[in-house]
């Protein structure tokens, strides 16, 4: 923006409205439970995410000391104290109540974590302030799409505690949940807790995308054409189609899975004439939109704060904004590249490694144009563009696998081993999550008006940067060697790097400690943030509003003239 | 927050109870169906079920205040909801996307001679052995003409509605409302004739979930138009402000649409060739 829309923005946008408003604000609880504001309720998702988060995270920890040595070490007293088995049994309990732990961290750190985040936090708070919007275009929906998530959590925990197998409890199907595991292999109730979790939470996300796609098409600041909105409003724009039309096939598959299991339907059942394969296909119809609907929204913040700390604007807006459309379009049809192994003809199987091979081209774009920005700019490297510099670093590890991954004929070889574990966890829990605490750093001065200490921020990033390498760079090895995914146990040759791993848990452990003690530490001291603490850089509309913004801002709309760069 | 001013056309939506509370009821409800399916009490399922349409009712009911109320819905709060609805619709096609594809894996891949198991059970032919399906210029093509035709009588009432002719709104809104508890019917009567079981085998999964989730909102869309029927002899409706009919158009048109590939690719292409079912 220029220096004038800067200004005139400010003028209006809070310093006239706030006073006027703040008689009127909500209070109490009724002021969360009942919400209809976006920044409220994008708080509410932050604070889920949070909570979710660590449950997924104490689950993962569970599994790595498991595997931290050979043998079976601590899920058969888990299954002992949690199904009161005894010897033999209680092992057998373990192994089956592994696979319970791995089901659900799936599940949680997918639904619960990186999307409420990144399309419920992030999109909820920004995409209108950064549109210059003074709300979202549906906020009750808004609200019910948050509020229908906790019932979802709950619905996936308690499936925990009911019979899966028989004379076992949980769901240990993995979040992919092929039958006939998922149906003749888990007769009891847990998968119908965890089928009836998915759709509520798809129910969510849907009512969510519908609000967002809305808000960002018709609240736009007058002025701010599609081809001026910012990055990450873009990226936003596209993840919520991908939701709109990913999510109802998966509410189709496991509407089907549920007939399957209670009223005799046999969609998956050669028996009678079914298929488990067509699951795999609907599954990963909407699987893989999912994976770029936990990306894409990184994409939009990284591209903000690497411009923002290079103080120079991004390299190549139009190509980076198109290049998340074709990532949108493209990851519709890419989906069997995860079911080379399942007997597709060899045509089908040509035809999936040609089309996952193009995504690297918009994503290439993408990461080359990160680098373009910061290339000759003035870049100062304070937490937000440490963590930014950080995804497009273990981002790209997680593109290369990828790639390798795509070939049919490597994916014989690494199907279902950890290289796999080691690839997606370098997009999503090294990429999508250090999206998201870039995100939060970023805006975290913006959201709650307060600075965190620059010391415990920048402890955090390096104690987590090594944290998350230790635990999933040995597991590339682990995958060539060909140690399987989903497994309570392994040979001794694999003690070494699973050991290593382990150990990177730990540290990882203390990062998100040293996460909890900054975020509380910069809460209790209070030094205030001001308007915007980045600096010139710092461009799009939220950083024209004061720190915490105004309960309504923009009661008069900003006005976004012809020469104003996004 | 009516009271604040504000400079510009935007719907500042009051705090409400009601995303809450229907998220209370979608949990009981949930857990009461998984208690129906395992524990055999209905109830909770039933009290859940309740609470979802008490919670609808008043929510919409605000919604038809607010529209009432010549303030709220603004041009631009108008373009809002009609992007909300086409956006609603989208994900509904998707969701019958999931069905028909079912219905195709089928129909296309039965031969498949890796599947050894599913052809095995079914002859390796579409439909699958030991499945008599129905004659599709039977009940469906009746049912097929009384949908279309309800898609002519719900233009009628829509052309009137903007011509300012309450009698032929109510009418079409009428007949509309007949033809689709008509179709309902005949739905049902044809179900009960099927020369297959529903369960058990894959033909008649896909067509029971297929044309049961159709059915389904084929009941959706006529309680809709009923509600409009009402709120019509309400004067809620004016020439010029009418979107909850013209929603309801929509979704008619949109059920109507999905009828047709269901009837062309499941009753007519699926039976083609083959012994029928009188």
């Amino acid at each position: 923006m220029t220096d004038t829309a800067h200004l005139e923005a400010h003028a209006t946008g809070h310093d006239h409205a706030s006073h006027v408003h703040d008689h009127h604000t909500p209070t109490g609880w009724r002021r969360w439970v009942y919400s209809t504001n976006h920044k409220d309720i994008g708080i509410m998702y932050l604070v889920f995410s949070i909570v979710a988060g660590v449950i997924g995270g104490l689950l993962s920890g569970a599994m790595r000391m498991e595997l931290q040595e050979p043998g079976i070490q601590i899920f058969h007293g888990l299954a002992a104290m949690a199904y009161g088995l005894e010897g033999d049994a209680a092992i057998d309990g373990g192994k089956h109540m592994f696979n319970v732990f791995v089901s659900a961290h799936a599940l949680i750190m997918v639904f619960f974590t990186v999307m409420p985040a990144t399309m419920g936090g992030f999109a909820n708070y920004f995409a209108p302030l950064m549109i210059g919007a003074p709300d979202t275009a549906f906020p009750r929906i808004n609200n019910v799409a948050f509020w229908l998530l906790p019932p979802a959590l709950l619905l996936t925990i308690l499936s925990m505690f009911f019979e899966g197998p028989a004379g076992a409890l949980g769901f240990g199907g993995g979040w992919t949940a092929y039958p006939p595991l998922s149906t003749s292999g888990h007769p009891g109730p847990a998968t119908d807790f965890v089928i009836f979790s998915l759709h509520v939470a798809g129910v969510s996300s849907i009512l969510g995308a519908i609000n967002l796609i809305t808000t960002i098409l018709n609240m736009r600041a007058p002025g701010m054409t599609l081809h001026k909105m910012p990055l990450f409003a873009w990226s936003v724009l596209v993840t919520a189609f991908l939701l709109l039309l990913a999510l109802p096939v998966l509410a189709g598959a496991i509407t089907m899975m549920l007939t399957d299991r209670n009223f005799g339907t046999t969609f998956f059942n050669p028996e009678g004439g079914g298929d488990p394969v067509l699951y795999q296909h609907l599954f990963w119809f909407f699987g893989h939109p999912e994976v770029y609907i936990m990306i894409l929204p990184g994409f939009g913040i990284v591209s903000h704060i690497v411009a923002t700390f290079s103080r120079k604007p991004v390299f190549g807006y139009m190509a980076m904004a198109y290049a998340m459309v074709a990532i949108g379009f493209v990851g519709f049809v890419v989906w069997a590249h995860h079911m080379y192994t399942t007997g597709l003809s060899l045509d089908v199987q040509r035809y999936f490694v040609a089309a996952t091979m193009v995504i690297a081209v918009p994503t290439g774009v993408k990461i080359f144009s990160w680098i373009a920005t910061m290339w000759g700019g003035s870049i100062t490297f304070r937490i937000p563009m440490l963590w930014a510099i950080g995804f497009i670093f273990l981002f790209t590890v997680g593109g290369v696998t990828g790639v390798v991954l795509a070939n049919a004929g490597a994916d014989r070889a690494l199907h279902d081993t950890y290289y796999v574990v080691a690839h997606f966890h370098y997009v999503l829990s090294l990429g999508a999550v250090f999206s998201i605490f870039a995100g939060w750093y970023y805006w975290f001065p913006k959201i709650f008006g307060y600075m965190y200490n620059e010391f415990l921020g920048k402890l955090h990033f390096w104690v987590m940067f090594i944290g998350v390498n230790l635990i999933f760079f040995p597991q590339h090895f682990l995958g060539l060697a060909g140690m399987p995914r989903r497994y309570v146990d392994y040979p001794d040759a694999f003690a070494l790097w699973n050991r290593v791993s382990s150990i990177g848990y730990y540290v990882t452990f203390v990062a998100m400690i040293i996460f909890f003690y900054a975020t509380w530490e910069a809460v209790r001291k209070k030094r205030l943030a001001g308007d915007n603490p980045w600096g010139d850089g710092a461009t799009t509309l939220e950083w024209t509003l004061s720190s915490p913004p105004p309960f309504h801002q923009f009661s008069t709309l900003p006005k976004m003239d012809s020469k104003d760069a996004h | 927050m009516a009271t604040i001013e504000k400079n510009h056309d935007y719907h500042m939506v009051e705090p409400s109870p009601w995303p809450f509370w229907i998220s209370v009821a979608v949990f009981v409800m949930m857990i009461g169906l998984i208690s129906w399916l395992h524990f055999d009490t209905w109830l909770l399922f039933a009290a859940g079920f309740l609470g979802v349409l008490y919670v609808m009712f008043a929510w919409w009911s605000d919604v038809v205040k607010e529209a009432e109320n010549g303030v709220d819905h603004t041009p631009v709060v108008q373009m809002h909801h009609r992007y909300g609805m086409m956006l609603f619709i989208a994900s509904e096609v998707m969701l019958f996307v999931a069905f028909f594809w079912a219905y195709f894996d089928g129909f296309f891949r039965l031969d498949d001679v890796e599947q050894y198991a599913r052809v095995a059970a079914t002859g390796g032919h579409w439909p699958p052995a030991g499945v008599e399906v129905f004659d599709p210029f039977h009940l469906p093509l009746f049912n097929t003409l009384i949908l279309l035709t309800s898609g002519t009588t719900v233009t009628w009432a829509h052309h009137a509605l903007l011509e300012g002719d309450r009698q032929g709104l109510r009418w079409g809104l009428v007949l509309t409302v007949a033809l689709g508890a008509l179709f309902t019917c005949v739905q049902y009567l044809e179900y009960s004739h099927a020369g297959f079981s529903f369960t058990g085998n894959m033909y008649g999964s896909t067509f029971v979930m297929a044309t049961g989730l159709h059915g389904f909102h084929v009941l959706i869309g006529t309680i809709f138009l009923l509600v409009c029927l009402v709120r019509a002899e309400m004067g809620q409706f004016t020439t010029e402000r009418h979107l909850g009919f013209e929603f309801a158009a929509w979704y008619w048109h949109f059920v109507d649409v999905v009828w047709l590939f269901l009837f062309a690719s499941i009753y007519v292409w699926g039976s083609w060739g083959v012994p029928l079912n009188h």
